[in-house]
């Protein structure tokens, strides 16, 4: 009785883990530039959000906030640029 | 069953080997196949785990005593509840529960990761499944869970007393799982290393895992310490003992971790720092597991005499060499692509928690292997205890606190000075004010340490309040709703800002009651006979009558005791401590019910403001001629008749009880650790709850279409 039950297992298992294989899939998937540059963006909108909340929570003064929200919005523009001209490269 | 049990974790092993080299193989010529089999190993590997750990549950449930490890760990006078949790009282199953968790969390992460980190991910599984290897390896070799006996012996003997408590259900699996969820952020840091993708998306993603780690680590370390303050019957709920060190030292490197990243996910700064810090934490964390599985060091926790030792330090130098040698590599490629702008800015009371959370964790690294170190340079063994943890640090501690609070008040990159001080002030004249109110109402002046500590945690909670009362009274403001729809609205669209400022009030209460307790318990031990009356901390401790109880495989003496204060009556405890039968053929049939383990069960009245704590060594010297004359006329006597005599010999000595031994300790604010714990624990779940994607979609459209900021909301 266990050893019917381990052959089965056995057998599941291995056509669950080559199943992949047999189907002959290749090549990977991502492109690093765009993945990396996507998560500079979201981090980058994350920042601006957390500087307006302490804008609007007084820790920063307007005459910083503005500063920093200027730099910030500039840096997010510059790197949705890089981000479109990748993207449209890869497509 | 068993032979089914030790095949699946055969296959187990099998199915590592193959993973790890069809991942790496994948990787290396591009094949997305051989990368989806190497993944998918992972999932197999965590379902046959799974078969193997039920296959050993199910044998405790039953009370196999054909297994030997159910007959070395387990009896059937264990009850049920304790029989569940058995598995990982022994060596050889907390091996496997280890590896088994290790399977579940890595199907989780890979699982998450899977349309992402296409070029680390691979090399990652390689890793986490060269550590399920290493683990099921030992398990298969040196520690078999599924080795069996015939025949089986007719009793076994039964589990640890001291390990038959509720919070034993949890507590080793939260380590353990705090254990296993750091290897992820190792695996693919390893990753991200090889092949050289050290942007910050490999961060993002481990992000929540790394979290979780410092969270299941964070509350097992907790539950242990709950576990030593209700059970062990020292009167303490830490002694700076090597294992819970070992599960310190990553906890703390963790936190720093969690801190430093955010400053790479944001600035792109600290690469090789925060690498370095992942990478430590998760040889710590094996170190930690090697602590307790080697018995190389003195502790209630470790497995002595193990085998394991070798393999470990082996595991443990080439884990390290490897992380040494790909950080060495990559240095170039590592440089931050930013500057620390200002002093006056989170990311550098970022950096000072990091440096004092390391110092914190070099001093208990230091302090703890200290018995290896002047083993190695003297000759002779010595080590460190509690005053010399303590010297160094509770003012790291402090320092810490006072961080925690002053990091929720700064802001990223830069801040006015004049801002800043704005910030500070209020909380920091609350924590004068605080400091004040102690002084004048407690004898908390005469020790200045622990009013610092009390100050500095006032100044957390405080900003912490403050923080909470600005963001809601602008969400307020801002949407027109009441104040605790602001306030949700708040943390909802903010759980890490938010989440993050509970776990530092949490850590702050945590160490208030660690400081109070600590330093202000009053600790008795008196010898007291029925009718005797003690004081203690303005307490009158009075010995009113002795107890005992016979139940199956357990025999209990206690006490009954009043507590009183100024003549009125506080609390009744009753401290017990309970005899196991040892099966040891070298003691009488009587004898075996008295001389086997022993445990304490305390008297605890748990209070906000103190606990009152009780235990009992009673005096069986006495009850001795008696149980030798019973060895000796009723050797052969059958289990029930044996159970009368038992119960006979606990009757005489509660009729006529000898001094007992007492151990009382007033101790104020204790309940104020496990309660700090549970805000940070919420804290930390808020944090990591996953935030809407939509969340970001407002400010990505204002940078994309160049519209005029909108309105600043909370």
């Amino acid at each position: 009785m266990e050893g019917i039950l381990f052959i089965a297992t056995v057998l599941l298992v291995g056509w669950f883990v080559t199943a992949p294989v047999r189907g002959r899939q290749r090549g990977l998937a991502d492109d690093a530039d765009v993945i990396a540059l996507r998560a500079d963006r979201d981090a980058k909108l994350r920042e601006l959000r957390d500087a307006e909340l302490d804008f609007a929570t007084g820790k920063l003064t307007r005459e910083d906030y503005e500063l920093l929200d200027g730099t910030l919005r500039s840096e997010a523009a510059q790197l949705l640029r890089r981000l479109d001209t990748k993207e449209g490269q890869t497509a | 069953m068993a032979s089914f049990g030790r095949a699946c974790l055969a296959l187990g092993l099998t199915l590592a080997a193959f993973g790890a080299l069809a991942s790496v193989y994948g990787a290396r010529r591009g094949r997305s196949d051989w990368i989806a089999a190497g993944r998918r190993s992972v999932y197999a590997l965590a379902m046959v785990l799974t078969a193997a750990f039920a296959v050993l549950e199910a044998a405790f449930i039953r009370t196999d005593l054909s297994y030997k490890v159910v007959a070395g760990h387990s009896s059937t006078t264990t009850p049920l509840f304790y029989r569940m949790a058995a598995p990982w009282s022994s060596q050889e199953g907390s091996l496997l529960l280890w590896v088994w968790l290790l399977s579940i969390w890595s199907s989780l992460a890979l699982l998450g990761t899977r349309r992402r980190l296409a070029a680390v991910a691979p090399y990652a599984t390689a890793v986490l499944l060269g550590f399920a290897a290493f683990f099921a390896a030992l398990d298969l070799f040196l520690a078999n869970p599924f080795a069996i006996q015939s025949p089986a012996p007719a009793e076994g003997a039964g589990l640890e007393p001291l390990l038959q408590h509720a919070s034993m259900m949890i507590h080793p699996p939260m380590l353990y799982s705090g254990y296993t969820l750091f290897t992820i952020p190792f695996a693919f840091a390893i990753g991200a290393l090889i092949t050289g993708r050290l942007d910050a998306e490999w961060i993002r993603s481990i992000r929540r895992f790394a979290l979780l780690a410092w969270l299941c680590l964070g509350v097992g370390i907790l539950l242990g310490a709950r576990w030593s303050w209700t059970e062990l019957g020292w009167g303490g709920y830490w002694a700076w003992d090597p294992v819970e060190n070992a599960a310190l030292m990553p906890w703390l490197t963790g936190t720093a971790f969690i801190h430093s990243v955010m400053i790479q996910e944001k600035r792109g700064m600290l690469r090789v720092w925060n690498v370095s810090l992942i990478l430590g934490t998760g040889i710590l964390a094996i170190l930690g597991t090697f602590l307790v599985r080697s018995g190389i060091l003195q502790s209630i926790h470790a497995f002595g005499g193990s085998t394991l030792g070798k393999p470990f330090l082996v595991f443990i130098g080439l884990l390290l060499v490897a992380s040494v040698a790909l950080v060495s590599a990559r240095l170039p490629e590592l440089r931050s692509r930013a500057r620390l702008e200002s002093l006056v800015s989170r990311e550098s009371v970022f950096l000072l928690n990091n440096f004092a959370l390391l110092a914190l964790c070099f001093v208990i690294f230091w302090g703890t292997f200290f018995p290896l170190i002047s083993e190695a340079a003297t000759g002779s063994k010595s080590s460190v205890g509690p005053p010399w943890f303590d010297r160094y640090t509770v003012p790291l501690a402090i320092v810490l606190v006072l961080l925690s609070g002053l990091g929720p008040l700064m802001t990223w990159r830069r801040a006015s000075l004049a801002n800043a001080r704005r910030n500070v002030l209020w909380p920091l004249a609350a924590a004068a004010f605080g400091v004040l109110v102690i002084e004048l109402l407690s004898a908390a002046g005469q020790k200045p340490l622990a009013l610092a500590l009390f100050g500095a945690a006032v100044f957390v909670a405080a900003a912490v309040v403050q923080e909470f009362a600005r963001g809601a009274s602008a969400r307020r403001t801002a949407a027109g709703v009441s104040w605790p729809v602001a306030l949700i609205g708040l943390v909802r669209r903010n759980r890490r800002r938010y989440g993050g400022y509970l776990v530092h009030l949490g850590v702050a209460v945590m160490l208030v009651g660690v400081a109070a307790s600590s330093t202000f318990q009053h600790i008795r031990d008196v010898r007291l006979t029925p009718g005797q009356t003690a004081q203690i901390g303005g307490y009158d401790i009075r010995y009113l009558r002795p107890s005992s109880s016979v139940e199956p495989g357990k025999v209990s003496i206690g006490a009954v005791v009043d507590i009183a204060k100024a003549g009125r009556h506080v609390v009744t405890l009753r401290p017990t401590r309970s005899y196991y039968p040892t099966l040891d053929p070298t003691l009488g049939a009587v004898s075996r019910y008295f001389n086997g383990n022993a445990e304490t069960q305390v008297g605890l009245r748990a209070g906000v403001t103190r606990d009152i704590w009780g235990a009992i060594s009673p005096d069986l010297q006495p009850l001795q001629p008696m149980i030798s004359q019973a060895d000796r006329d009723f050797g052969n006597a059958s289990p029930r008749l044996l159970g009368l005599l038992v119960s006979a010999i606990a009757a005489r000595y509660q009729a006529a009880p000898p001094a007992a031994l007492f151990r009382v300790i007033v101790s104020p604010l204790v309940e104020w650790i496990w309660i700090g714990g549970t805000i940070g624990a919420l804290g930390a779940l808020i944090a990591m709850w996953p935030a809407r994607a939509l969340a970001l979609v407002r400010i990505r459209r204002s940078v994309a279409l160049r519209s005029p900021r909108p309105v600043p909301q909370a």
